[in-house]
């Protein structure tokens, strides 16, 4: 086990605490940038949508992870910044400027709704989000104009300094993990910056923040936004993505989608976000998988095992009709997060802390480390 | 006039519904500061069993209405034994998290096993109308609200006369002292889910012959009826109800004077407002922060 001795304070707020980090991070980089070349297209697509949701969940984490004010209604920031991006294009607009133009807008739409979140607390704030989601929705359906309605407006292929950028090229792909790895570049700097320090002492305790001098409404708006405008970006990189944008793809579902996965990489480090994002994304090829080879896997199985040919027969059309039954993906979705909040609180980043500190324990290791505390004491009504 | 009248009645037959839904929002909250975003589809799930045994098994209206109340009382505390005690005591958010998969799974099961289309209940209150004058008001809407006002009056009595509903009481306020008290804390928030099981699927069988039963009308409904919950305060049984009809006469005022659209989103800007002047809603107890 490798013991840091830390110093002086730039050793403590280092962002490669040693140099095992950088080899670490450095092998992945370079595996993200031969993936496109020998990955099939359609694993690349799929790792777009990951970089996507990973944003998206940098973005929450700032606010739900690391401010701990939690919020149902990301989809309607994700859909302003896809629809400043479709409104934008109309015109002309090169993409630098869409791009942070949509950031901007939804920045200052995440302050608007920071400010009367101030007030809210735990169920309030999400039932508040919720409301503001479905409010943004409708107005995304009903505002033909600029939105051009239900109908959904159609997401121009992107230019970039003269280049034409297909959306399942491998440019679009390293445009799309760039943003993600500045996303997650800037936040570790945010977090280690007194800004960053001050949402998480928000997060532990308002009332301490408070008395220690913080402003706590301006830090929580300032996390709104912060967290909106990350957001917004994310939704210009999916309009392009999908190419084409309508009200009714930025619902509650998709909202839940992004807190499901900071929930399964884990709400305490941004290593969760990515983790969530890439369980989350590869659900999809997971489930065709299941409906394509598990029902001639199982009845291979079951043939081995000494059931007669009918049998297996049965038994394939068996698997293979429950494996593409209508619900099955919300299905596991439901049991997924039950299960992980029951057994895997900490998510999938936690898991792998544990199996760390296993190894690096080794006989040693408790479980007791990663207890969480219960309170039946306090009503939150009195908090 | 007499349309405002009709819009009137419909509005409170459906805020009613809405409000039989936050009644169970309020019952858990209340009992044990739990939010249940599962309750919608708890009522969904009600008027699935109530058909099973309706239209599919031909048993008689009122023995398919109990058994449906029976059944889902009981599968409101496996539901509470399986995904709620194991995490009470753990930050709100994981809870929340918690229901909100459970309804996920109940709707996509409901969807596997019944189908996803729309089903209907034949009730006695199903034909027929009440004429006052020219006013003409069907009966199934007049029985949502009839039994929203018994089902209303008998929680309110329940909670505040009677022993079990004290012990409800104290163990919300402080789970811990409650328990130290004598209060058999595990028992009273199972029973608390089933009573809430139960109100929700009087809401799901009374809903049937209005709206149309299917896998999604609990998350559509469920969704309005946060509104009413917090319009009333979420921890008042009448605050609820009221708050419920308020929701639905809103909706349906909007829906007849208002353009398009309005419909949908009116209870939302209603409810961003209260949160923003009254976040303790029309009912709530203003509690004192403690440090």
């Amino acid at each position: 086990m490798r013991f840091l001795f830390k110093t002086d304070y730039e050793d403590d707020i280092r962002l490669f605490p040693h140099s095992g980090y950088i080899v670490s991070y450095g092998v992945l980089l370079a595996l993200l940038a031969i993936a496109p070349f020998v990955l099939s297209s359609y694993i690349v697509s799929q790792l777009v949508f990951v970089c996507i949701y990973a944003t998206v969940g940098v973005g929450l984490m700032i606010l739900t992870g690391f401010t701990g004010q939690a919020s149902l209604g990301h989809a309607a920031f994700l859909a302003i910044g896809a629809y400043t991006a479709a409104y934008l294009q109309q015109f002309n607009v090169p993409f630098p400027v869409y791009f942070l133009a949509a950031g901007l807008l939804t920045g200052v739409v995440g302050a608007l709704v920071g400010f009367p979140a101030l007030r809210l607390q735990g169920i309030y704030l999400v039932i508040a989000t919720i409301s503001f989601a479905f409010i943004v929705e409708e107005i995304m359906a009903r505002w033909e104009s600029v939105t051009h309605g239900n109908e959904g407006m159609r997401v121009k292929t992107m230019t970039l300094f003269g280049t034409v950028v297909s959306r399942d090229g491998p440019a679009f792909y390293f445009l799309c993990v760039g943003v993600l790895i500045l996303t997650i570049v800037g936040t570790l700097n945010l977090l280690r910056s007194p800004t960053g320090r001050a949402f998480v002492a928000i997060r532990d305790s308002e009332t301490a923040a408070r008395s220690m001098g913080i402003n706590v409404s301006l830090y929580k708006v300032k996390s709104f936004a912060i967290s909106a405008a990350i957001t917004g970006f994310a939704g210009v990189l999916f309009a392009h993505k999908l190419s084409f944008i309508s009200p009714e793809m930025f619902t509650l579902q998709l909202s839940i989608e992004f807190i499901i996965v900071i929930l399964i990489g884990g709400t305490f480090s941004l290593h969760g976000a990515v983790l969530g994002a890439i369980f989350l994304v590869m659900i999809d090829p997971f489930l065709t998988y299941l409906k394509d080879d598990m029902p001639g896997i199982i009845a291979g199985v079951a043939a081995t095992f000494g059931a007669g040919k009918s049998a297996a027969d049965a038994i394939q059309n068996n698997v293979a009709a429950f494996a593409s039954a209508n619900g099955l993906k919300g299905a596991i979705y439901g049991i997924i997060i039950v299960l992980f909040v029951l057994f895997e609180p900490l998510g999938l980043y936690g898991r792998w802390l544990k199996i760390k500190l296993f190894f690096q324990l080794f006989p040693l290791y408790k479980r007791a480390t990663f207890k969480r505390q219960k309170i039946y004491v306090k009503s939150e009504r009195n908090r | 006039m007499l349309d405002f009248v009709q819009q009137l009645v419909s509005g409170i037959a459906l805020g009613c519904v809405y409000g039989l839904i936050a009644l169970g929002f309020v019952l858990v909250y209340k009992a044990t500061e739990v939010v249940n975003f599962a309750q919608g589809d708890l009522m969904m799930l009600g008027g699935f069993f109530a058909y099973t045994f309706i239209a599919m098994l031909g048993l008689n209206y009122w023995v398919g209405f109990a058994g449906a109340v029976i059944a889902m009382a009981l599968f409101g505390m496996l539901a509470e034994r399986v995904v709620v005690r194991p995490i009470l005591g753990y930050p709100q958010f994981s809870i929340i998290m918690a229901t909100i998969g459970l309804g996920y799974f109940l709707r996509s099961v409901v969807g596997m096993i019944w189908g996803t289309d729309d089903f209907k209940i034949e009730t006695p209150f199903s034909q027929g109308v009440l004429r006052i004058g020219s006013l003409v008001l069907a009966y199934d809407k007049l029985s949502v609200i009839a039994a929203t006002v018994i089902l209303c009056a008998l929680l309110y009595l329940f909670f505040n006369r009677t022993t079990l509903g004290t012990a409800m009481r104290a163990s919300s306020e402080n789970m811990l002292a409650a328990y130290y008290m004598g209060i058999p804390v595990k028992r009273v928030v199972s029973i608390v889910w089933a009573i809430s099981a139960a109100v929700a699927t009087c809401a799901g069988v009374l809903l049937a012959p209005i709206t149309f039963i299917h896998s999604n009308v609990g998350l559509v409904l469920g969704l309005k009826a946060f509104p009413a919950a917090v319009l009333g305060g979420f921890g008042s049984i009448p605050g609820a109800v009221v708050g419920g009809v308020m929701i639905g006469v809103i909706e349906s005022m909007a829906g007849f004077y208002l353009p398009q659209g309005w419909k949908d989103v009116a209870p939302y800007i209603v409810l961003l407002v209260v949160l923003l002047l009254k976040p303790e809603g029309l009912f709530g107890v203003h509690t004192r922060k403690k440090v």
